[in-house]
């Protein structure tokens, strides 16, 4: 029988909102101390909210094998409410995701056709290249992240009435995450301010690519149909529009949202480890070098095993998992591993913490790819430790889609181009000032078309 | 010695790896995760750890007879 412990309180509450201006200043910092000093189970305050904290894999998988019943997720977010809109989900429960799987576009045998799409558009963004010149890496992967989720999610013809515009205002809607929103998610900011006209703005686009389907008496193909032409086809009983621009432009931003920041952000971290480490750089550019010899496709490739890649990208993401701290609200007062948590507490995983437990990953600062491969295997061999995607039921639906994107996306990028840092590999880092964590700039990389 | 498939069905989110996998053994409709041969014959085994290793929810296991 387990003994029943209080979580004990971290140090450094400042006597007023608590944690919260820390979390808002450097929130992987408070979470390693949570661990240091109070072992699985810690308590954090943001404002008159209490978050305990569980990390270690005992404690994760009390967390991620909980009901929803007893951790809700959608109250446990409530910065994201004035960026999908009122009435947009911000998820389904496990049933209903489970039927999501099962007919949608993260369907295995949509795949393919996922990868020849996200290739093409890797190959559009370079086209407009010369043969030598720079990028800034946050908005490189930015915007290209935007044209393959919304080709992939949405439809071809939707992505094609898009440009820089849509990248650049989603952009801003990201940084109107700040913590302060478990205070009040309208306090009277700057980065509140820049998400509401984000939102206004986006929806003005979305609202004149609508219009000009409406006016067009172009007869547009079925296979070519996309997901806008279907919901602007839906009629109320009285035969008007059934969904606004402002509704649909709140179910688009709510669809791309898992898949953008994420994506974005482990595609840099993979090249910047991969600058940081030229040996590994190297092996990596054999593999495909390998791989693409005899004029191979991109899209058979990217579902296939490409280990040297892969390993980069799983490295990257335990490194610098794009989402820090997962959390659900506590319904009721209930036990997870031994630990008391009351109802309304919030409850949270740490992945920066968890994906870096020496006991898990030795040498866990280290980017490491080989910790991968045969025997180590070390994320199949710590489910409940190298947690970037999560666990459990709500483990990230898109992650096969995500490993397969970002496959694709350096088999492209890799073969054509050699790419180099442009200020020392060492001050690359990420803005841990917004839930929604970013790369910081200056952010600057040297490409070079590749001479074979 | 005999060897069964053990599904952690809080895990399962229906992804449907383990029916690419071994399809002799697994099925995934809508609505469930369905074991076809609880105990499959041994010429299923190395596509039953295919399943249980790719399963990306991690909701598979082989279970070896005492």
């Amino acid at each position: 029988m387990t003994v029943l412990t209080q979580p004990p309180t971290v140090s450094g509450d400042d006597g007023g909102t608590g944690h919260l201006e820390e979390l808002r200043r450097d929130p992987l910092g408070l979470m390693a101390r949570v661990r240091e000093e109070c072992g699985d189970a810690g308590v954090f305050r943001l404002h008159d909210q209490e978050v305990v904290l569980l990390t270690g894999p005992e404690a994760n998988e009390a967390y991620f094998r909980a009901p929803d019943e007893v951790l809700d997720q959608a109250a446990a977010y409530p910065f994201m409410t004035p960026i999908f809109g009122e009435g947009v989900v911000f998820d389904a429960s496990p049933e209903r995701r489970r039927e999501a799987l099962h007919n949608q576009a993260l369907r295995d045998r949509f795949m393919r056709g996922h990868a020849q799409t996200i290739a093409a558009e890797v190959e559009r963004m370079v086209a407009g290249w010369d043969d030598e010149g720079e990028i800034d890496l946050l908005d490189f992967f930015a915007e290209l992240t935007i044209y393959t989720s919304s080709a992939c999610l949405i439809g071809a013809r939707f992505r094609d009435q898009l440009d820089g515009r849509f990248a650049e205002l989603y952009h801003d809607l990201e940084k109107g995450t700040d913590a302060l929103a478990y205070v009040d998610p309208y306090a009277d900011i700057p980065s509140f301010r820049a998400r509401d006209e984000a939102r206004v703005g986006l929806v003005a686009l979305v609202q004149a690519i609508m219009d000009s389907r409406a006016a067009s008496d172009e007869e547009v193909p079925k296979e070519e149909r996309d997901l806008l032409d279907v919901l602007m086809s839906i009629k109320d009983e009285d035969g008007r529009d059934r969904f606004s621009a402002d509704e649909v432009t709140g179910m688009f931003i709510s669809m791309m949202f898992a898949g953008h920041h994420t994506t974005s952000g482990t595609a840099a971290w993979t090249l910047i480890e991969l600058l940081r480490h030229p040996d590994e750089m190297a092996k990596v550019n054999q593999e495909l070098d390998d791989l693409f010899a005899g004029g191979g496709d991109v899209s058979y490739q990217a579902l296939r095993e490409i280990p040297r890649l892969e390993s980069a990208i799983k490295e990257a993401l335990r490194l610098h998992p794009p989402l820090i701290l997962v959390l659900r609200k506590a319904t009721a007062d209930v036990e997870l591993a031994g630990h008391a948590i009351r109802e309304g507490q919030l409850v949270g995983a740490s992945l920066s913490v968890s994906n870096r437990l020496p006991e898990a990953f030795p040498d866990p600062d280290a980017f490491v790819p080989d910790r991968y491969l045969d025997p180590r295997n070390e994320d199949v061999a710590n489910p409940w430790s190298w947690i970037p995607f999560g666990a459990g039921r709500h483990r990230c639906v898109g992650a096969a889609f995500a490993l397969m994107q970002l496959k694709a996306i350096f088999c492209v990028l890799l073969q054509d181009w050699e790419i180099t840092a442009a200020q020392p590999p060492e001050t690359y880092r990420n803005d841990h000032s917004k839930m929604v964590v970013q790369l910081a700039q200056p952010c600057v990389a040297r490409y070079r078309r590749r001479v074979r | 010695m005999g060897w069964k498939v053990v599904v952690d069905r809080d895990l399962c989110q229906g992804h449907g790896v383990c029916e690419a996998e071994a399809p002799a053994v697994f099925e995934v409709p809508k609505h469930d995760l369905v074991v076809l041969s609880e105990r499959p014959p041994d010429d299923q085994r190395a596509a039953v750890d295919l399943a249980v290793r790719y399963c990306p929810t991690h909701a598979l296991s082989v279970q070896e007879d005492e």
